[in-house]
């Protein structure tokens, strides 16, 4: 494996689009390269390839290439399934967090500086704790016995304890909490035209807050929004940990069935299709982004 | 009166903040809990899963393992990253936008889709459950983050700083020392934290690549969140937050954490 790694890019050394190259370039170049090579463009071919090979059960692969796993994928209703709900989870958790996160963005924009840096920090803090253990922490606080309800049952709000966790409703409230530092950080970078001076034109010209808020903050912010938006989406259709916890092995998604179908099943050449299918709706959502954004610019 | 916040929105957003910490919060009350099952409030209080997460060998072989990995991928990932943003940032080349793209493109793909990809490959290669094939996993995760870091630390750096320092008589090797090393440092110790909070951290790859002899930390709490639910965890928990927060502290107090991450 080693001689790979030395012996590859120097190979390529002799081409001579590489000539044009400075040695020294070349030199500086050649570990990162290595590791790109390794662990970034060889599996990604090698994903592609093996998402058009005939299957057998058991890891077997063989050498004869079909379209098979891509029929299969889409003529079964579980496959179908298995996208809507991606598709819901990612909207509903992208829309849901937009909502949450919109606030504490206007929040940290206004604030003075002084307490912004500090929250600022605290708002990303989550992203450095792992996200086992904040799921962990929606176990604890969402399961039949937890803090939630808890809190509701002795309020007498309820009598028997809700169901939070286990099902899609836990996913999406453990989604949301994960996703928003995500969306806060894409707000606030778009929030750089967003200045006090518009809103003060608007309200002497006799606009109300809600109005203010609608015609002038709204549309100011919009960059940031569909950079966090799409950023959520994708972040929510491919995020595998929070559902597979939260879920309780009863939330299907299109990653947790990558998941089961490559580590369980051992079909990696159904795990293979079901992830180019992962990819494409990437590259749809992308797509979308940059429609979005050409016409607010 | 414009952009005064109301009493009603900062409720709210004191809320909000309260749902994006909870989850973080609620382990560490959980963590002192003497019960032998998960309740809360804990019917009693003690160290007792604290001592129960020291004794436990998978968890501690893991712990050493996530280390030993994570230093590494630090070291190797500085070594390979640092080289590339200089050479990108500093020379003209056919090709550099490729390379560059090429180099960060990696943060672009989902883990669940990466991890599997990187399995396909390791399989083939016998890298599955090795320390090597964990060190080269992590480094396609952590190295887009350094090279990202030390393109915007050199690009602080103008070059006419070290050709001053030149022309007031310095030998190269004292530039590098008094003048380069010095307005990198920040851009260094940034990367290097970073990586090693990624790679420590990374899961999703290393569910894939893991095996029964070799996992990592966060392999083994999510194998045990999944099929137990005690109090251990929270103790877990607890510690990985805590020395979180200690490496953040010494960086923030060292550089600055907004220095650090290039965000004003």
């Amino acid at each position: 494996m080693t001689t790979t790694i030395a012996t590859t890019p120097s190979m390529s050394a002799a081409t001579p689009w590489i000539r044009r190259i400075p040695l020294v370039v070349v030199l500086m170049l050649i570990p990162m390269a290595a590791i790109n090579l390794v662990a970034f463009i060889l599996p990604v071919a090698r994903l592609a390839m093996i998402s058009f090979i005939e299957s057998r059960s058991g890891g077997v692969l063989t050498d004869t290439f079909t379209l098979e796993n891509y029929i299969d994928f889409f003529t079964d209703s579980f496959s179908v399934e298995l996208i809507s709900n991606s598709l819901l989870l990612g909207f509903i958790v992208t829309l849901a967090t937009l909502i949450c996160a919109y606030p504490i963005a206007l929040f940290l924009h206004r604030v003075s500086p002084r307490w912004r840096n500090f929250l600022f920090v605290i708002t990303i803090s989550p992203l450095l704790v792992s996200s086992v253990v904040r799921t962990y922490g929606w176990m604890v606080l969402l399961g039949d016995q937890g803090v939630v309800n808890g809190l509701l049952m002795s309020a007498g709000i309820i009598q028997t304890p809700v169901r939070l966790v286990n099902n899609s409703l836990g996913v999406y409230i453990g989604m949301v909490e994960v996703l928003i530092p995500y969306m806060a950080l894409s707000l606030i970078a778009g929030f750089g035209r967003l200045d006090m001076v518009f809103e003060e034109a608007a309200a002497s010209l006799g606009a109300n807050s809600w109005t203010r808020f609608r015609r002038v903050i709204l549309p100011l912010t919009m960059p940031g929004i569909a950079l966090g938006c799409l950023l959520c989406f994708v972040l929510a259709i491919s995020s595998f940990i929070t559902p597979k916890l939260l879920g309780g092995g009863r939330v299907f998604l299109l990653a947790t069935e990558i998941y089961d179908q490559a580590v369980i099943q051992l079909e990696w050449p159904s795990a293979a299709a079901t992830s180019v299918i992962v990819l494409i709706i990437f590259g749809l959502a992308l797509a979308l982004y940059s429609r979005v954004v050409k016409r607010f610019d | 009166m414009i952009g005064r916040m109301s009493l009603p929105f900062r409720m709210l957003v004191a809320l909000l903040y309260i749902f994006l910490l909870a989850p973080i919060l609620i382990v560490l009350p959980l963590s002192f809990s003497n019960d032998a099952y998960l309740t809360f409030p804990p019917q009693s209080w003690g160290l007792r899963w604290y001592a129960a997460m020291f004794r436990h060998q998978g968890l501690m072989e893991a712990l050493w393992v996530s280390l030993g990995v994570a230093a590494t991928v630090t070291i190797l990932g500085l070594a390979a990253g640092v080289p590339a943003a200089f050479a990108i940032r500093r020379y003209e080349f056919t090709g550099r936008d490729f390379i560059l793209n090429l180099f960060t493109a990696p943060l672009l793909l989902p883990s669940i889709v990466l991890g599997l990809a990187i399995l396909l490959v390791f399989v083939q290669a016998r890298l599955l459950g090795t320390y090597t094939g964990l060190v080269i996993a992590h480094l396609i995760v952590t190295t887009p983050y350094v090279i990202r870091i030390m393109l915007t630390a050199f690009s602080t750096l103008p070059p006419s700083v070290e050709e001053a320092a030149t022309m007031l008589g310095a030998p190269p090797f004292t530039v590098f020392r008094r003048v380069t090393l010095p307005l990198m440092m920040p851009g260094f110790v940034a990367s290097a934290a970073l990586s090693f909070l990624l790679s420590f951290d990374e899961v999703v790859i290393s569910l894939f690549i893991t095996g029964p002899r070799m996992r990592t930390l966060p392999v083994e709490i999510f194998d045990y969140v999944e099929s137990q639910t005690d109090p251990m965890t929270a103790a877990v928990s607890v510690v990985l937050v805590v020395a979180t927060l200690l490496i953040i502290f010494l960086i923030e107090r060292t550089l600055g954490l907004s220095k650090t991450v290039g965000k004003s």
